[in-house]
């Protein structure tokens, strides 16, 4: 009953904070509806039981990559006239019609009732699974590691490029 | 307890709007704050696949996606500040040179 409450009171925020994204014209407007969301999908980990995600999803997303966000617009500067113009107004509507279809689609799969979101999960009896912080590291640092170290790697290379990008200058001007 | 068709619904409607802001804005900036948005949909999707299929790899790939995100984040923006050292502009409209 607290979950069915808090999930709907939350996706509803999240929802709102997708939408502020899109059609806010201030890009500032924009980051803090990506913050709400961003803190809202943490709420939902939580209620799914993935305690460590959801603090590591409000440390790096909601805390680094937020105040990166904000930063870059503060440094670039707030223009407010993106959303009025069209310089393909054609490619819009197409697009448009074929998302169109896409939800048409979706609604009547969902509304038809047989559809299995995740077909293997009726067989498999839930003792749910708690997200400490044992229980992700334990396959990480066994299983997966060989994919830790390359996302070492991966961020040792984005850091270098990005220093390597903010040191570029033009030679030909 | 909540389905987790509930949770996957509310993860593909972030990520129909995500796609959309994609695709309608022209700011460079709106368009990485919709990919950010895609990827926290993906994000969703997979730990409540985990939660219903009982399996702790869903979360353990959500750790993966998260760097792969920062690491994007980081480059990205760099690209963007530098483009706007060029073009005092942050419009993607206007970054035609590779245009065939």
């Amino acid at each position: 009953m607290v979950e069915t409450l808090l999930f709907v009171v939350v996706g509803l925020v999240a929802l709102l904070g997708a939408l502020t994204v899109v059609v806010a014209p201030n890009p500032v407007h924009s980051a803090l509806g990506l913050l709400a969301t961003l803190l809202a999908v943490a709420v939902l980990y939580v209620l799914q039981l993935a305690h460590l995600v959801a603090a590591v999803q409000v440390i790096v997303y909601a805390g680094a990559v937020m105040t990166l966000f904000l930063f870059v617009i503060m440094l670039i500067g707030v223009d407010k006239d993106d959303i009025r113009k069209e310089s393909l107004p054609f490619q819009r509507w197409v697009v448009g019609a074929v998302s169109a279809v896409i939800v048409v689609f979706a609604a009547v799969l969902t509304l038809s009732g047989d559809f299995d979101w995740v077909p293997a999960a009726a067989s498999v009896p839930s003792p749910d699974i708690n997200g400490t912080v044992e229980a992700v590291a334990e396959p990480l640092f066994t299983d997966w590691v060989l994919a830790f170290e390359a996302t070492a790697l991966l961020l040792t290379v984005a850091a270098a490029g990005a220093i390597a990008l903010a040191h570029y200058r033009r030679r030909v001007t | 307890m909540v389905d987790p068709g509930w949770y996957m619904g509310l993860a593909s409607a972030l990520f129909f709007i995500g796609a959309v802001g994609l695709l309608l804005r022209r700011n460079a900036l709106i368009m990485f704050m919709c990919i950010e948005l895609m990827l926290n949909a993906v994000n969703l999707t997979l730990i409540s696949a985990g939660r219903a299929l009982n399996d702790i790899n869903g979360q353990v790939a959500v750790f993966f996606i998260l760097v792969v995100a920062a690491a994007e984040v980081v480059v990205g923006l760099a690209i963007i500040v530098s483009i706007f050292r060029l073009r005092s502009s942050a419009s993607v409209d206007e970054l035609s040179e590779m245009r065939g």
